[in-house]
């Protein structure tokens, strides 16, 4: 059992820094997904833990062992990158061989090795194709198996299902869960910009951008919960408003209303934002018993149709307020004045300036 | 094709055959008539014959053309492996020392083939290192002049080279060693196979150098070329460059089978 310790890792290129000072703990058997946007530092940070980048300052731990100086082939650590990288000129079987020769494995063992990780990844009928002759899924689950075959304590993703199509991607996602479930030992680091991938996968998610961490926690705790307004509206794309605490009470005005909210230990008179996620916003009339007293009066901007809900952005005193709705039977015209409605419960308030 | 109307094809075709002809093909067929001829007084040599050929593929000029072959060969082996070498130590050095490294390489290319030849011949003249008068100057010669295209080439394909495939093999516990015999170089073999065949080529057909250095018992077929039209033995002269060509195309095709075979992607 081993896990992955970033111990105040830096790292710069030509002067720009792109990792800055990373303090992170992956538990071993642990799926860490490093969630941010390109340029934020997370595939500098899985290439800082394989060996392919050279930190400028701190240490990188796998299992305890203090890896940071040592070269790329001396981790033991399994790596699956977007693009595959299988080796063309192999076939399948010496592709998911090429680590075990590499590492000078016993070679009576060899072929059971890869073919039990060919079993796993669901490729064992394959063993004698050559790359090109595979599908993009294919590829990826070869590239899997042929991580996996080394056995190794830590396996890195980088962004594996970018290549594959929409539906591809939610098969593969299922297939990575099952892994898991199946080498509760191994920990993985998963980098990728998609939140689904994610919230899906991931038992701790650490949120970057540029070059910082900016949060992390459970998938729960950030959606639910986010403690900076770079996580609430990078997972999950929530409302942002700016408010004043009225009291500790739960009362926060916005536009000159006031809203019911839990404003935990904001002090009064102090400015903070509130989160909201656009499927907790309600269209209507009035308050209702069901989403409380909360409401927000704007005029509505667009309507976006997009199969199973509606996308309402509303101008709320300046400020687009964007409110997923389950198929509307009739939607409003554009133009016209409506009202969101969201449950206390449903709202989180952020200090003001929280990792900004 | 860029041209699309039918008469802009055609346009396009014809200047290119007014262009290709008099000036690629006319020169190599009449070469191949006259390889044939005992008389050229009209406007085509005459006097159709095969006797020219029977002196080109016997006695010295047989031992001329395998003194190119065997010259070809090896120098383009070496070429080729310091090219290789080469270019696989560039890749690893810094930007400033890379350009250093090119500049080097490019020399015998922006050098005269005649200059390169001159100075061969200058420095392995003298004790300790006495050369001169070898059949390994010549071969010496070859390979500085065509270890800069060997060099040129693999560079390039190292540049094109996706760097995923050897950090892959790294992250599995390969060292480099084992990164550059199992991935690299199989990965390169088509690159390697063209270089090989452009080197090839290019030591075939050397002779400004070759005037410079070589010893009468390795006297390379361009040589022999030249010295037959040289002292007006038009028609032997022509039979040989057929034979010159033929095999250095020969050989080429031989080189671009295995690259078929050789290309995985």
């Amino acid at each position: 059992m081993s896990g992955i310790r970033f111990d105040s890792v830096s790292v710069a290129y030509h002067g720009t820094t792109v990792l800055d000072a990373l303090d992170l703990t992956v538990e071993p058997g642990e799926v860490m997904a490093l969630l941010g946007p390109s340029g934020s530092g997370k595939t500098t940070a899985l290439r800082a833990v394989a060996g392919f980048v050279t930190p400028a300052a701190g240490r990188i731990l796998i299992g305890g062992r203090d890896v940071t100086g040592l070269p790329p082939y001396r981790r033991g650590i399994g790596m699956v990158v977007q693009q595959y990288a299988l080796f063309p000129h192999l076939r399948v079987q010496d592709n998911v061989e090429f680590g075990l020769r590499a590492r000078k494995e016993p070679k009576a063992e060899i072929p059971a090795r890869a073919a039990e990780a060919l079993e796993m990844t669901g490729m064992a009928g394959y063993a004698r194709r050559y790359p090109r002759e595979l599908s993009g899924g294919q590829q990826q689950r070869v590239a899997i198996a042929r991580a996996l075959a080394i056995r190794p304590q830590v396996l890195l993703l980088d962004e594996p299902l970018s290549a594959l199509d929409a539906q591809l991607r939610s098969g593969m996602l299922a297939e990575l869960a099952r892994l898991h479930r199946e080498l509760p030992d191994v920990s993985m680091l998963y980098v990728t910009h998609d939140q689904v991938e994610a919230l899906t996968l991931a038992d701790r998610i650490a949120v970057m951008d540029r070059a910082r961490l900016q949060d992390c926690g459970t998938p729960q705790q950030l959606y639910r919960a986010p403690r900076t307004e770079f996580t609430a509206s990078f997972v999950g794309q929530a409302n942002l408003l700016p408010v004043t605490v009225a009291d500790t009470a739960g009362a926060a005005l916005f536009d000159g209303r006031t809203l019911t909210v839990d404003t935990g230990t904001a002090a009064p008179g102090t400015t903070a934002t509130l989160c909201v996620r656009p499927h907790l916003l309600a269209l209507g009339a009035g308050p209702d018993a069901l989403h409380g007293p909360n409401a927000l009066h704007g005029r509505l901007g667009e309507v976006q149709w997009r199969g199973a809900t509606h996308r309402l952005y509303v101008d709320v005193a300046g400020h687009r307020v964007a409110a997923d709705l389950p198929e509307l039977r009739e939607t409003p015209t554009p133009g016209t004045e409506v009202t969101l409605h969201f449950a206390p419960r449903d709202a989180v308030l952020l200090a003001a300036g929280a990792g900004a | 094709m860029l041209v699309h109307s039918k008469a802009g094809r055609w346009a396009a075709w014809s200047l290119f055959l007014f262009l290709f002809l008099p000036l690629f093909a006319l020169p190599l067929l009449v070469v191949v008539a006259a390889s044939f001829a005992t008389h050229w007084s009209g406007a085509l040599p005459s006097g159709p014959t095969g006797a020219n050929y029977g002196a080109a593929v016997r006695g010295e000029s047989l031992r001329a053309l395998t003194t190119s072959l065997v010259t070809a060969l090896v120098s383009s082996l070496l070429a080729l492996t310091a090219g290789t070498w080469a270019a696989l130590a560039a890749q690893a050095l810094r930007k400033g020392a890379r350009r250093v490294m090119d500049a080097l390489f490019v020399l015998p290319v922006a050098v005269p083939s005649v200059v390169v030849g001159l100075a061969v011949l200058v420095a392995f003249s003298r004790p300790p290192l006495l050369l001169n008068g070898t059949a390994t100057i010549v071969v010496l010669a070859h390979t500085v002049l065509v270890t800069a295209f060997a060099y040129q080439s693999v560079s390039a394909a190292l540049v094109r080279l996706d760097p995923a495939y050897e950090q892959a093999a790294a992250s599995l516990g390969a060292r480099p060693g084992h990164v550059l015999w199992r991935v690299k170089i199989p990965l390169l073999l088509p690159s390697l196979n063209a270089a090989a065949g452009l080197c090839f080529a290019l030591s075939m057909g050397e002779l400004s150098a070759t005037m410079m250095l070589y010893p009468p018992d390795w006297m390379p077929l361009p040589v022999r070329i030249f010295a037959a039209t040289d002292r007006g033995s038009l028609f032997t002269g022509s039979a040989l460059a057929v034979v010159l060509m033929a095999t250095t195309l020969l050989v080429l095709a031989a080189f671009s089978r295995i690259r078929t075979r050789a290309s995985y992607r």
